[in-house]
């Protein structure tokens, strides 16, 4: 039953992609609006499992309520880092802030682990039903719901930011901050949506992996690396390119460890992010680099 | 800036420094305290060549463990499986970590903007992966045992008090390349640079290549830190490597205060303590079990968020590089 081979690993390979595509489409929400490279990104993914499976097997909720509260509640945490983190240091150096991520990413992680302990918890497939063979592929279907919320997310983002008022505001801060003040934008607000957004984004990517990946406290540093590997191959800041990117480091992944070597698992993702940075910086598609107004 | 006026402030602060050195390496006999002291000394090593950085390029490093891993490991392979002379071994592995640092630094420097510290993310990650996963050199997981030790004038550094008195003068040394550094050159440049990239430029600074010089520098000191680590526990594996280090190591850096040549030993010196006095409270207490962690995160959010220069604000440094803008 078990598939191997090149189908095999091409529908891991975008499975995990998508996963890591989501954790990407949440930095580039944080470093558009802000420009800061948010290190607590993959604390929201862990935050978004590790609820998910507190309401589900703890609180006794049904599924659906038990993945979708969990959005709200790393919203919450999101605005949360914003408003008694980011907020107070407006005026700060750029490095600062992104230092400050990495301090709240580390508290986070401590705080999980002293609140779940150090064991993973399961949770069922949101639908029950046989794997998909496609192809010699064995698709089961929890990949499936990976990978419509991961274009799901990144399509209704984009509907966000190009269509409504709030998200285009958003775009003019990211665009340029003083010129967005002058015309009455509440900068300080949006970043703070940012935070927000990309907060229910990670929980989005937290709770749809919980099924296929065990969620405990320490998910969060390994999944935030990769999706940061993501963002920058696809060209940070853009969402077709965090999806983009996201399949490429996740098919990567799965053939590395299939045809070169499954210890080196890991390092290709890094490898990649090695030589973008070396040779391309702007990312795959090009995405001018951000100008530095701060 | 009159450096002439502050000039006498630090060669008296370095004799005292010296002088409160030899005082503690000949009265403190307690193998414990001597041991917390010589790991002080040897993350103060990496922490000033990281302050450097940090405070005089503006530019920061998330993978400098990986850094002071490849000393170690260099130490550890060239003395165990090619029997090297131990200070050979320690050469020879800075010089490579220097020219990673060179490899990697040549091209993300020229870019505005933090590549850098993307780069060496992905690099430290990289590097502790080929310490676990290349066992044929590195004994994978498991580590290398049984590296020799550092012998000095034909004595060997064996006992905790030889060993504290390699480490401190070393990191005197440090301290003093660190101090005149700034006064030289490449230092004004530096501050130059911190204060306006463009009017620096302009002046004709060279500022990638000033920027990787510093880099360069800090990747070498990391290095000879982690030789000196593997040569005193004679002992390597991968895991304290990692990139829970590499945050440590920028903590203890931004703690300390970045700006300032004493800032980085502060840090260094106050996290190692404060890691051990919360190791030791967590192995009383065991509800304290995991809250050691949430403390660094707390720590370092507050440090940046109510005194951003850290403990020791420079007194040199130029406003824009206390990492904090003037509001």
């Amino acid at each position: 039953m078990d598939g191997s081979g090149l189908p095999q690993f091409i529908a891991t390979g975008i499975t995990q992609g998508a996963i890591y595509a989501l954790v990407a489409v949440g930095f580039n929400l944080v470093y558009s609006a802000t420009g800061i490279i948010n290190f607590a990104q993959g604390e929201f993914v862990m935050l978004g499992g590790m609820f998910a499976v507190t309401c589900y097997s703890m609180l006794h909720l049904p599924l659906a309520l038990a993945v979708v509260l969990p959005i709200a509640a790393v919203m919450l945490v999101g605005a949360g880092v914003h408003y008694f983190t980011i907020r107070p240091l407006r005026r700060a150096h750029l490095l600062t802030l992104i230092m400050v991520t990495v301090g709240v990413s580390v508290a986070l992680r401590g705080l999980a682990k002293v609140v779940w302990g150090a064991d993973a918890y399961p949770l069922p497939p949101f639908s029950a039903g046989e794997s998909l063979s496609l192809a010699g592929a064995n698709i089961n279907p929890q990949s499936l719901w990976v990978m419509a919320c991961a274009a799901a997310t990144g399509a209704a983002l984009t509907l966000f930011l190009r269509c409504t008022l709030q998200g285009r505001a958003m775009v003019a801060c990211a665009l340029n901050r003083r010129a967005a003040q002058l015309v009455g934008i509440r900068v300080e607000r949006m970043h703070m949506w940012a935070f927000a957004l990309a907060g229910g984004v990670g929980a989005i990517a937290g709770s749809v992996l919980a099924p296929i990946a065990l969620p405990s406290y320490d998910v969060g540093l390994a999944l935030a690396l990769k999706g940061f590997c993501a963002a920058v191959l696809g060209g940070i800041g853009s969402n077709a390119g965090a999806l983009l990117g996201g399949v490429l480091v996740g098919l990567l992944e799965s053939l590395g460890a299939g045809y070169v070597s499954s210890g080196y698992k890991d390092a290709f993702a890094f490898f990649v992010l090695l030589l973008v940075l070396l040779l391309r910086p702007s990312g795959l598609l090009n995405v001018p680099t951000r100008r530095e107004e701060r | 800036m009159k450096p002439e006026r502050t000039a006498w402030r630090r060669p008296a602060g370095l004799t005292a420094f010296a002088a409160g050195v030899a005082l503690v390496g000949l009265l403190v006999r307690n193998p414990y305290y001597l041991n917390v002291a010589i790991f002080v000394g040897i993350h103060a090593l990496v922490a000033v060549g990281l302050g450097l950085l940090v405070g005089w390029a503006g530019q920061i490093s998330l993978g400098h463990a990986g850094f002071y891993g490849l000393g170690a490991y260099a130490s550890a392979i060239l003395t165990t499986r090619f029997g090297l002379n131990p200070w050979l071994a320690l050469l020879l592995g800075a010089a490579a970590t220097g020219l990673v640092a060179f490899l990697v630094g040549k091209p993300t420097l020229r870019l505005h903007g933090h590549y850098l510290a993307m780069a060496t993310l992905g690099l430290g990650l990289i590097i502790q992966i080929v310490f676990n996963q290349a066992d044929r050199w590195t004994e994978g997981p498991s580590g290398i045992t049984a590296i020799p030790y550092l012998y000095l004038a034909g004595l060997p550094l064996n006992t905790d008090s030889r060993f504290y008195f390699l480490v401190w003068p070393l990191v005197l040394v440090a301290l003093i390349l660190a101090g005149n550094l700034t006064d030289s050159r490449m230092g004004r440049a530096l501050r130059a640079l911190g204060q306006d990239e463009g009017a620096a430029a302009a002046a004709g600074v060279d500022v990638a290549r000033a920027k990787l010089g510093v880099f360069i520098l800090s990747a070498v000191f990391a290095s000879i830190a982690g030789s000196l680590y593997a040569h005193y526990l004679t002992y390597v594996s991968p895991s304290p490597f990692g990139f829970t280090f590499s945050i440590q190591l920028v903590v203890m850096v931004i703690v300390g205060g970045a700006a300032s040549v004493w800032g980085p030993l502060a840090g260094a010196a106050l996290l190692t303590v404060l890691h051990q006095v919360l190791a030791n409270a967590a192995h009383q207490w065991a509800f304290l079990d995991g809250l050691e962690v949430v403390a660094y995160g707390v720590i370092l959010v507050l440090f940046l968020i109510f005194r951003p220069q850290g403990l020791v604000a420079g007194r040199r440094a130029p406003r824009a590089l206390r990492l904090t803008r003037p509001a």
